[in-house]
C-alpha cells in the first residue's frame, strides 16, 4: 500500500533535504572554485588546455551523431518494418548496452592493434611489413567516437522506439493520404515528433562520453578528463582537478538547460488509444538491406568484442579462483539491485514533484541532480568522502560529547557510501526515464481522476504506475547495468574486502593482462544480458502488442 | 507472459540481498587485524598478505585503488582512519602522504642496516618494498646496440620516426623525467624531451607491453619500457605475447655515468593506525628474504635486499647499474616534469 505521503505538507521539505544531502558533494566540487592555483592554470592555458576542451567537445558531438544516426535507424526500421532476424534483434540491438566502453576499448585494441591477429594475417598473406600499408590507427579519437556510439546507442533506441511506437497508426495514414512517403513520413512527422526522446539518449549518450575517463586513457586521448587525472595525480593538484571537473559540470548544465528548453516547448502526449501501427513486410534485396543494417551494429557492437573476450578468458580459465569469483559475482549484483532501487524510487519522487508541484525550483532540482552523470565518477566520489568523512567527524564530537567515547566511522569507507555516491552519479539515467514516462502521461488525465474524486496516491497506484511501469522498469534496469560497470568511483569508496567485478576487470587491464580481465569483464557483459532482456520485454510488451 | 516475468524478478532480488549478506560483512577492527590500503593491484599483493595471516594469526583487510585516491581517502577520514599502512608502486605518493602528514615512524628493526639510505625515508617513515627498472629495450634486427650507451643518445636525428614510449600521464615516465632533471638540470631534460617527441613513431599510445609489441610488429625500433613487463610477456600463456617479447633485447642505459632510472613501490604506516604493532610486523615480514624472493620470482622485481636470488628471466637481462638519486626529490619533481612534458608536446 503505497501512502499518501506526497500529499502532505512534508513532502517538499523531505525532497529538499534530499536534494541537499546529494548536491553536497557536488558543492564540495564547486567550492574548489574558490582555491586559487593559478599557477598550474597558466601552465595548462599555455599548453594542453586549449586540446583537453577541443578533443571533449569533438568526442562528445561525435558520439552524439553516431547513437542518434545507429539508434533512429535502427529504432525506425524495427517499428515499421518487418524483415529476416527481426525477432532476435528485439533482444540483440538491445545487447550492446552491457559492453562497457572500456572493456570494447580492451577487445577491439586487442584485436586490430599493429600487434593484433588481424594485421598479422594481412602481414603474412601479403608479406607486408609494418609501413607497407595504411591500416587506421585503433587508439584514436576517431575510433574512439565509433566505439563509444556502437555501445550508446541503445540509449537513443530504447527511447526512439518507445517514441515511434507510441505514434499512432493513424497519423501514417494521414501522411499517406497526404502522398508523403516512408522516408518523407520519417523526416517530417516521425523525427520531430520524438524529437525530445531523441534528444534524451543523444545527450544520456554525450555525458557518458564526456565523463568516460577508462577508453580515452586506454587510447591515449587528452580530453577534459584526462586532463583531470593528469592534474590530480601528476601534477598533485586535487584542486585544479576539480575546478577543471567543475568546468565540465558546468558544460553540462549549460546542455541540460537547452535539452530541456528544447523540450519544454514541445509538448506532445500520448493519445489515450494508440492504434498499432502495422510493419510493413519486406522481402527480397529490401529484406536483405534491412536486415543488415540492424544486425551490424549488433554484430560490432556486441558479438565480435564478446567472442574476442569469450576467447582471452577460455585460455585462463584453468587458473580461476572459482570461490573468489562466486563471491564477486554476487557483491557486485546485491551492489547494483540495491542502488537500483533506491536511485528509481528516488527518482520518481522527484518527477512527481516536478508534475504535481512544477515550479522553477522544482526543475531546477532536477536539472542540478542530473548533474552527476556528467562528472567523472572519481570526482564525485572525492566530494562525496569530503562531505562524509565531514558528517562522521560531526557525529564522532557529538557522541563524544556525550557519551565521552568515539564510534568511529559509520558512512566513510561502507558500502552505504558507494550507494549515496552511485545515487549521485546515476540520478539523471533514472531521471530521465521517469521524467519522460510522466511526460507521456496526459494531464488530463489526472484532472479526470481527480473530478471523480480520485485521491492522489490512488491516481499514482491505479493509474500512474501501471502507465508508467515501463518507464520505472527500465530506469531501474539502466541503474542496474551503470552500477555493474562502475569504476572509478568504486575504487575510491568501496569497503575493506569488497570487490566488484568491474574493479578486477581494471585491474588486470590496467596491469597490461588483458586476458585476465577477459572473464571478469565477460561475465559483467554476462550479467548485463538480464535486465537488458527484461528491457525488451517491456518494450515489446508495449509495442508489439 | 506475466508470471515467468515475475518470478525471475522475484528471484533476482532474492539472490541478490541473499548474497548481498553474505558478502558484505564489515572488519571490525580487533587487535589481531591489520587494515591495508595498496596502490598495489590485488592480484601482486594479497598472496604476500595471505602468506603474513598464516605466519602470524592477523586477519588482513585489504581495499586497493589509485595512490591518490587512497590518500584522499586517509585524508578525509581523518583521525578516525581505519588505515593501518598504506602500500604504493612509487616514491612520489608516498613522499606525498608523508607531507600530507598521513604517515608516522616505523618501528622495525635494523632497517637501516638492511636498506641503504636511497631507498627509505630519513625518518622512516616508509621504505622501498621493491625496485622496478626502465631501460631500453630494442629490435637486435634493426638497431645497431653499439650506437646507444645514453638514454640522451634516443634524440639523435638516426632514430627519426623510431621510437615508441608511453604518454606523459604514465608515473613511470614523470618518476624518469623527474630523475634525470635531478642528474642533468632542467633545461638539459626538457631539450631531450623535445628530440624524444620528434623521434617518436607515433603519438604515445598503451601501456608498456605495448610499447614493446610495437617494437616486435615493427612499427618502431626502440621502446622505453620496465623490465617486469618484458619478463611478463615471456612467463605468458599465450604464445603471441611470447614470440614479441623474445623479438627485442634489453640495453641498460648510462652505465658508465649516472645509471638506468629505478622506481620502488613502497610501504608506509598510517599516522593514526589503529593496530600499528601489526603494521610493522608486515613491514618486517615484507623485508624478509623469503617474501623478497616471491616479488622477483613471480613479479620480476628487483629484491631491496642484497643477495636475494632473481628469476631466471631477470638474470638473463643481466645485471645493470642504476640511477641513485634521492627519491624524496624524484617525488616532489613529478609535477614538475609532467609541465616539462607538456611544454615539449609530449602528449
Amino acid at each position: 500500500m503505497v501512502k499518501p505521503i506526497l500529499t502532505t505538507n512534508l513532502k517538499p521539505n523531505i525532497l529538499v533535504l534530499l536534494t541537499a544531502a546529494l548536491l553536497a558533494p557536488l558543492a564540495v566540487v564547486l567550492g574548489h572554485f574558490a582555491i586559487p592555483e593559478l599557477a598550474i592554470w597558466l601552465h595548462l592555458i599555455d599548453t594542453v588546455l586549449a586540446s583537453y576542451v577541443i578533443n571533449s567537445v569533438i568526442l562528445a558531438l561525435g558520439v552524439a551523431l553516431g547513437t542518434l544516426l545507429l539508434g533512429t535507424l535502427t529504432a525506425w526500421l524495427m517499428s515499421h518494418y518487418s524483415f529476416a532476424g527481426r525477432g532476435v534483434l528485439r533482444v540483440a540491438l538491445l545487447l550492446p548496452l552491457a559492453m562497457p566502453a572500456y572493456i570494447i576499448a580492451y577487445s577491439y585494441t586487442g584485436l586490430l592493434d599493429v600487434s593484433g591477429p588481424v594485421q598479422q594475417l594481412l602481414r603474412e598473406v601479403f608479406a607486408w611489413r609494418v609501413g607497407d600499408y595504411w591500416f587506421p590507427q585503433v587508439r584514436s579519437l576517431p575510433s574512439a567516437i565509433i566505439l563509444m556510439s556502437l555501445v550508446l546507442y541503445p540509449y537513443v533506441y530504447i527511447l526512439a522506439r518507445t517514441a515511434f511506437s507510441e505514434q499512432s497508426a493513424s497519423m501514417r495514414e494521414v501522411a499517406r493520404i497526404h502522398g508523403y512517403t516512408s522516408v518523407k513520413y520519417l523526416f517530417k512527422v516521425s523525427i520531430p515528433l520524438a524529437r525530445p526522446a531523441l534528444f534524451t539518449g543523444a545527450s544520456l549518450a554525450m555525458m557518458e562520453s564526456l565523463a568516460d575517463y577508462g577508453t580515452v586513457q586506454f587510447f591515449g586521448i587528452n580530453t577534459f578528463t584526462t586532463g583531470i587525472f593528469r592534474s590530480w595525480y601528476a601534477m598533485g593538484s586535487r584542486t585544479t582537478a576539480i575546478q577543471l571537473a567543475g568546468l565540465l559540470s558546468l558544460f553540462v548544465l549549460v546542455l541540460l538547460v537547452f535539452e530541456q528548453h528544447s523540450r519544454r516547448r514541445l509538448k506532445y502526449f500520448q493519445q489515450s488509444i494508440v492504434k498499432p501501427s502495422t510493419r510493413t513486410v519486406l522481402s527480397g534485396w529490401r529484406n536483405v538491406l534491412v536486415s543488415a543494417c540492424c544486425f551490424l551494429p549488433f554484430i560490432l557492437g556486441f558479438l565480435i568484442p564478446s567472442i574476442q573476450l569469450l576467447i582471452w578468458a577460455s585460455m585462463t580459465l584453468d587458473h580461476v579462483v572459482w570461490a573468489d569469483y562466486w563471491q564477486l559475482v554476487s557483491a557486485t549484483f546485491g551492489l547494483a539491485l540495491i542502488t537500483a532501487a533506491i536511485v528509481v524510487l528516488i527518482a520518481t519522487l522527484f518527477s512527481y514533484q516536478n508534475r504535481w508541484v512544477a515550479s522553477a525550483f522544482s526543475r531546477w532540482q532536477v536539472r542540478l541532480l542530473s548533474l552527476g552523470y556528467a562528472l567523472p565518477g572519481m570526482v564525485i566520489a572525492v566530494g562525496a568522502l569530503i562531505v562524509l568523512g565531514w558528517f562522521d567527524g560531526l557525529i564522532n564530537n557529538v557522541v563524544h560529547a556525550i557519551t565521552g567515547e568515539y564510534v568511529g566511522l559509520i558512512l566513510s569507507g561502507t558500502i552505504l557510501a558507494l550507494v549515496f555516491c552511485y545515487c549521485i552519479r546515476f540520478m539523471s539515467v533514472a531521471l530521465q526515464n521517469t521524467e519522460a514516462g510522466m511526460q507521456r502521461i496526459k494531464p488530463s488525465l489526472d484532472e479526470a481522476a481527480q473530478t471523480m474524486g480520485a485521491s492522489r496516491s490512488e491516481l499514482l497506484r491505479r493509474i500512474h504506475l501501471p502507465l508508467l511501469r515501463a518507464s520505472l522498469l527500465s530506469a531501474g534496469l539502466l541503474v542496474f547495468v551503470d552500477v555493474l560497470k562502475e569504476l572509478p568511483a568504486t575504487l575510491v569508496l568501496r569497503p575493506f574486502n569488497f570487490n566488484t567485478l568491474a574493479v578486477r576487470a581494471y585491474e588486470m587491464a590496467s596491469d597490461e593482462r588483458l586476458f585476465d580481465a577477459a572473464l571478469p569483464a565477460l561475465t559483467i557483459v554476462a550479467v548485463s544480458i538480464v535486465p537488458i532482456f527484461l528491457i525488451t520485454k517491456t518494450i515489446d510488451n508495449k509495442s508489439e502488442g | 507472459m506475466k508470471s515467468p516475468l515475475k518470478i525471475i524478478v522475484v528471484l533476482i532480488v532474492l539472490v541478490g540481498v541473499v548474497s548481498w549478506f553474505m558478502t558484505a560483512e564489515q572488519p571490525v577492527s580487533e587487535p589481531s587485524e591489520l587494515n591495508v590500503y595498496s596502490a598495489r593491484k590485488e592480484a601482486l599483493i594479497k598472496p604476500l598478505l595471505d602468506e603474513f595471516s598464516a605466519s602470524t594469526g592477523i586477519k588482513v583487510n585489504l581495499v586497493t585503488g589509485s595512490a591518490d585516491a587512497l590518500i584522499t581517502r586517509m585524508e578525509t577520514e581523518g583521525q578516525f582512519s581505519p588505515a593501518d599502512v598504506l602500500i604504493t608502486t612509487d616514491a612520489g605518493r608516498l613522499v606525498r602522504a608523508k607531507t600530507a602528514d598521513l604517515t608516522q615512524a616505523m618501528q622495525v628493526e635494523n632497517v637501516a642496516q638492511l636498506l641503504p639510505d636511497y631507498l627509505r625515508d630519513e625518518q622512516q617513515h616508509w621504505v622501498a618494498l621493491t625496485m622496478r627498472a626502465r631501460p631500453i629495450m630494442y629490435s637486435p634486427e634493426r638497431v645497431d646496440p653499439s650506437k646507444i650507451t645514453s638514454m640522451l643518445d634516443l634524440t639523435e636525428s638516426e632514430w627519426l620516426g623510431r621510437i615508441c614510449i608511453r604518454s606523459s600521464s604514465n608515473i613511470y615516465n614523470q618518476s624518469m623525467i623527474a630523475a634525470l632533471t635531478l642528474e642533468l638540470g632542467e633545461a638539459q631534460v626538457e631539450q631531450w624531451a623535445q628530440g624524444i617527441v620528434a623521434n617518436m613513431a607515433r603519438p604515445p599510445v598503451g601501456g608498456d607491453r605495448d610499447q614493446i609489441k610495437g617494437v616486435a610488429a615493427g612499427e618502431c625500433d626502440i621502446a622505453v619500457a620496465n623490465t617486469y613487463y618484458l619478463a611478463g610477456m615471456l612467463a605468458s600463456d599465450d604464445p603471441d605475447q611470447q614470440q614479441q617479447a623474445t623479438a627485442v633485447k634489453v640495453l641498460w642505459t648510462d652505465q658508465d655515468s649516472f645509471g638506468t632510472h629505478v622506481n620502488i613501490s613502497g610501504i608506509a604506516v598510517a599516522k593514526h593506525a589503529p593496530n600499528a604493532d601489526a603494521a610493522n610486523q608486515l613491514i618486517a615480514f615484507m623485508l624478509k628474504a623469503e617474501s623478497q624472493q616471491w616479488y622477483a620470482q613471480e613479479n620480476h622485481e628487483y629484491p631491496v635486499l642484497e643477495g636475494v636470488q632473481w628469476s631466471p628471466l631477470m638474470q638473463e637481462m643481466g645485471q645493470f647499474k642504476a640511477l641513485s638519486v634521492d627519491l624524496d626529490k624524484v617525488g616532489a619533481g613529478n609535477a614538475a616534469a609532467l609541465q616539462l612534458m607538456d611544454r615539449a608536446g609530449w602528449q
